[in-house]
């Protein structure tokens, strides 16, 4: 800081070191990036390959790693059997739980987005819920469960209701959490103006702000399915026959080493494919939807 | 937010105090069906558990004694249970700390645009989307001893059969969790702390560089000041979920060898659903509340917070 000379050279030199290190750089971040992409993609494809490998290939040592006779059979034989009620339950139970924690959820969120229910409190309390450990609660669950199946078997252990009521509850602080994050983006002014034109609170949050807030509700949702889809706990805790979700098919497979991974795989697969499709569409806001909203991303 | 808390003061002084009283009534009754679900599923059965805690429940009993604190002292005295926190503490901070590492990495790596990143993200976080059940299966397959790629990998490379029996023995079936879930969870640190990079003022860089900082002085300077509370976030999100592990030790090892790679989320489903001591089981259960309430806690104030200000 001497004299004008060096004022001057110093950013120039810079510049210089700058632009030789940005060639350095983007090789390495494209080094870096194939290495990270196999990493990445090889269980996932391993998987898909040994679902379409007969036993004699994947009970090879050494193993086989691109399957030489791929064949369907697998998914024929896992989707005749277990599979197919496996799949349909899981549809049936992640949607419900999806469309009943929306409901009630971005009906919550909503009050505490405009009228500041609960304020502050309120809302951590309700993120508070999620730190806890689903293992906590499954002795009182198995015993509400078994009490209430005495009374109405439809709604006990081994029903869709039971899973479909837990699973609304545990995503509720995430729905709630980020809808409202979604409603406070609406601003009020747009639907005060229709209240003041005559329409009631209820009216006007579902025709104004609601259409408004239909991306965050489509993430949002998503993110819930995914979680319902997901989720093995409980699943494999309260349920036996009836009920089975996909997670505890393919755990089912599990046991002594080999058997059955050619049908343990393919139904991992159709386990793993309709997340993959629905996680193109919350790609956006993937990072908002794990932290809940904690980290903008 | 600023929006909406200014204009109800201003509405409610031309309409009276009932517009505010009708106006909080209405919350509460948008909010009620989602609290009266919370309340029946989640803090009556945790009423329910605090009560069984007390109580000998066993399947020989037909009576549930009230015990006092007995569950409570045997469950701080009981080697299982202490085993199953080692684990768990093992695997939590070693994933977390690797996923740190690696995800911030890769984020200094990646942070700005560049050609096939529109490509690149999406693949990027496919491991996060499936399900930790699948990722079990997967892995379980990945690091069997005869069958599996990681041994057969290692072998080209040494040049010479390797064997190692991963999931046979506590500390490499540990290993194998870890590493498991780094693959899994690396990529949501990496896009956490990307859009933590993102948001962190360019001007900031300039002045620095313009100060003759380098690269070492401005990641330390700016890029993990400037981030510090998206790390807090991001390491406790992972901490509180790793600490829950369940799947992977239901697929890699059963708890196995012994009961040497137990977490504490499968020894309290062993306590209820193999044993059926569901009153014991309860007494862990909440000793575990405890634990990560006072953990949490103390983390919020001293890092979430503090990082705030």
């Amino acid at each position: 800081m001497s004299g004008h000379a060096g004022t001057f050279a110093a950013p120039a030199r810079a510049a210089v070191r700058r632009d030789r290190w940005r060639g350095v750089r983007t090789a390495v971040r494209y080094a870096v990036l194939i290495v990270v992409l196999v990493f990445s993609l090889f269980p996932i494809l391993w998987v898909i390959g040994t679902s379409v490998k007969l036993p004699g290939e994947y009970l090879r040592n050494p193993p086989v790693w691109v399957p030489q006779e791929p064949t369907f059979i697998h998914y024929q034989n896992v989707m005749a059997q277990r599979g197919n009620l496996a799949l349909k339950n899981s549809v049936i139970i992640a949607s419900g739980a999806t469309i009943l924690s929306m409901l009630v959820g971005s009906l919550a969120a909503y009050s505490m987005a405009r009228l500041q229910t609960g304020g502050k409190h309120f809302a951590f309390w309700l993120l508070s819920q999620r730190m806890m450990p689903p293992v906590v609660l499954i002795v009182p669950f198995f015993l509400l469960l078994r009490e209430v199946g005495q009374i109405h078997p439809a709604l006990g252990l081994d029903s869709h209701a039971a899973l479909i009521a837990l699973y609304t509850v545990f995503n509720l602080p995430f729905v709630i959490w980020m809808m409202r994050a979604y409603f406070d983006a609406v601003p009020a002014e747009v639907e005060e103006s229709a209240q003041v034109d005559g329409s009631t609170r209820l009216r006007a949050f579902w025709e104004i702000t609601m259409p408004l807030a239909v991306p965050g509700l489509i993430a949002t949702g998503t993110f819930a399915f995914i979680f319902s889809w997901m989720e093995f706990l409980f699943a494999v805790v309260f349920t036996r026959t009836k009920a089975v979700t996909l997670p505890v098919a393919v755990a089912g497979f599990s046991g002594s080493q080999g058997s059955n991974w050619g049908q343990a795989s393919a139904l991992a697969v159709v386990a793993m494919l309709p997340v993959f499709a629905l996680a193109l569409l919350v790609q956006r806001h993937f990072v908002r939807g794990l932290t809940l909203g904690a980290v903008r991303g | 937010m600023n929006v909406a808390e200014s204009t109800p003061g201003s509405v409610a002084a031309t309409r009276g105090p009932s517009f505010a009283a009708r106006r909080r009534i209405e919350g509460w009754l948008l909010v009620l069906p989602a609290l009266l679900l919370i309340v029946a599923l989640t803090i009556f059965p945790l009423i329910q558990a605090l009560i069984l805690s007390f109580q000998r429940w066993d399947l020989q009993s037909q009576e549930h004694p009230f015990i006092g604190l007995q569950n409570y002292r045997d469950a701080l005295v009981d080697p299982r249970v202490w085993g199953a926190m080692q684990n768990t503490g093992i695997i939590v901070v070693g994933a977390v700390a690797l996923e740190f590492l690696l995800g911030l990495g890769l984020a200094l790596l990646f942070v700005g645009d560049f050609k096939g990143k529109r490509f690149a993200m999406p693949l990027l976080i496919l491991p996060v989307m499936v399900a930790p059940i699948v990722v079990g299966l997967t892995w379980r397959m990945l690091w069997d001893n005869q069958y599996g790629a990681i041994n057969q990998t290692l072998s080209w490379i040494a040049g010479r059969e390797v064997n190692i029996i991963w999931l046979g023995h506590r500390d490499s079936a540990l290993f194998a969790m870890i590493v498991t879930d780094v693959w899994q969870w690396t990529p949501f640190m990496f896009l956490v702390l990307l859009a933590g990079l993102s948001g962190v003022n360019p001007e900031l860089y300039e002045a620095a560089a313009l100060d003759g900082a380098g690269w070492w002085q401005s990641l330390r300077d700016v890029s993990l000041p400037g981030i510090s509370r998206v790390i807090a976030v991001a390491i406790i999100f992972r901490a509180l979920d790793v600490f829950k592990v369940f799947d992977l030790v239901y697929m890699f090892t059963q708890g196995g060898p012994g009961t040497s790679t137990e977490s504490i989320s499968w020894y309290v489903y062993q306590l209820g659903f193999k044993f059926f001591r569901l009153g014991y089981a309860s007494a862990v259960s909440f000793l575990i509340v405890i634990f990560l309430t006072i953990v949490a806690t103390v983390y919020v104030a001293r890092f979430v917070r503090g990082a705030e200000a």
